[in-house]
Order: structure tokens, then sequence, then C-alpha cells
């Protein structure tokens, strides 16, 4: 974890400070786009929401949206540069975890949130897609999923209820 | 990656020696698959029972190998861990696949029988 301001982030350390998670057992990250850094990234979550007190269901599948989420960020949004930085933020809430996923790259397309795809699975096999169930795995898997562009940076918050798992398992 | 191969008979088992089937090792996992099936035995099993994490790009390269399996060749996946399993669910590829409990079930089965 980072304690010194970078200033990349312009005033980011700033805000978060009067954020909801200051002193009150969040976790904040920040680290480089990257496939190897975003596994980092993963293993220091999953540990810290298991110290709040999250279970392993709900730990499987907090993981799982976040490598989407972020992989999808280190795949799009530095093609320009190659290059940028990530900031993850979580808290608990009640019985879910809230989220807040900043990064300095490129907006998304129309600066909206893509859609799911929903993939016709009853095709042949060499038809079958290799692609695709990233928004589908974040839409399903997570509820208040928002986006928006915040002057040079994207901003996805979400929230992960795991009273919803608990109640289709 | 790691990937450990026994022939038995007209079956290959592919055991993966990996936790993670992720961004980071998808393309190299789905390059080395198509080697193991390309020109290989008629049914390949993938042993997963050591994976514990697969996302979407890990995922979409297990499609991949099964693509590669052609003609009388099938890709079959057996050993599932619960949040490999979770994934497949969530993305209704278990119904796309042949999913067996383990390799040893595998093994043991009729379809084996000489």
């Amino acid at each position: 974890m980072q304690s010194e301001p970078l200033s990349f982030m312009g005033h980011a350390r700033d805000r978060h400070r009067a954020g909801p998670i200051a002193g009150n057992g969040g976790l904040h990250l920040l680290f480089p786009a990257g496939e190897r850094s975003v596994r980092r990234a993963l293993s220091a979550s999953v540990a810290a929401f298991h110290d709040m007190g999250v279970d392993r269901d709900g730990c499987d599948f907090a993981e799982l949206v976040l490598a989407e989420v972020l992989n999808n960020v280190v795949e799009h949004a530095f093609t320009d540069r190659g290059h940028g930085i990530i900031e993850l933020e979580a808290w608990r809430a009640g019985n879910a975890l809230s989220l807040r996923i900043r990064d300095d790259g490129m907006p998304m397309p129309g600066e909206r949130l893509p859609a799911a795809q929903r993939h016709d699975l009853t095709v042949e096999t060499h038809e079958l897609p290799e692609g695709g169930f990233g928004w589908g795995i974040i839409h399903d898997l997570t509820r208040d999923l928002t986006y928006r562009r915040d002057g040079a940076r994207n901003e996805l918050t979400f929230a992960i209820d795991f009273a919803e798992f608990d109640a289709s398992t | 990656m790691e990937l450990g191969i026994r022939d038995t008979g007209d079956t290959r088992v592919v055991h993966v020696g990996e936790a993670r089937i992720d961004a980071a090792v998808a393309i190299q996992f789905k390059d080395q698959m198509r080697d193991l099936i390309v020109g290989g035995p008629n049914r390949v099993i993938l042993d997963l029972s050591a994976v514990t994490f697969v996302d979407s790009s890990g995922l979409g390269a297990i499609v991949a190998a099964m693509k590669q399996a052609v003609g009388p060749q099938q890709l079959e996946l057996a050993g599932l861990t619960r949040s490999v399993a979770k994934v497949f669910a969530l993305t209704r590829m278990d119904r796309v696949f042949t999913i067996h409990d383990s390799v040893d079930a595998v093994l043991a089965g009729p379809a084996n029988a000489e």
C-alpha cells in the first residue's frame, strides 16, 4: 500500500481521507495496471475481505468480480500509453461489500458501462465464445453498478451483496 | 505454465499444476493445450483439481482448448474445485463441457474400458 501521495493522482488522496473507509477497517490499494500487479492486488483484497468477516463463498465471488473489473482496466484503459495506476477501495457495509475502483486511463467506450453479453451456448462447439464473459459476471454478481468519468479518471462503484448469494445457493 | 501429462491407452490426462488460470497465463495455457491436443489421443481429460481460481480469460482459454479437439477427439474436464465450479455454473459453461468428479472416476469408468 502507498502512503505517499503520487503526483499523477491529483487530489485523489485528499478526497480519499474524507471517504467512507477512513479509519474504518477498509481496504485501500494503489497499484500499477498490469496482470501480475492485479494478481497481487486480488490476493491482498481477499485477505482483507476475510479479515472483514466475509466467508469463503463471499470471498470467491468478490475475487472473481474484482478480477474481471481489474483485468478489464488493464486490457482496455491504457492501450494508448501502456501503463497506468489503479486505485481500489473496499469497505464492509452490513452484509455487503462496497467497492470503488478508479484508474487514470482512457474512458470506457461512449463513457458508459458495457452491457452484459448473453451468449447462445447451444451452438456447435467451434462456434462457442472464447471471451465476452466478463461483464456478464460483473453484472450478475453486483448491485448498484455505476460508472462515471471524473475528469481524467474512470470510477466504477458497486456493491457485492452476500445475502443474495445465500438466497440463491 | 506447468502442465503434467499422463497417457493411458487412448486417454491423455493433463494435470494443471498451477493454482490459477487467469488473464496472466491464459494465452500461454491456450498455446500449450493446443500442442497437447492437436495430433494427440482421442480423449483428453483436463484435470483441474489443483486449480482454485479461473477468471473469464481462463475460461475463454479452456473453451479455446476444447475447440482444438476435432473429429473423434474430445476434451473433458475433471476435478473442479468449489470456486472453479462456481465460475462454470455462473457462465452456464457447466452445460457445455463434460465434467467428471475426478480423474480417477474417469479412468475407472466404463467409457475407458478396453
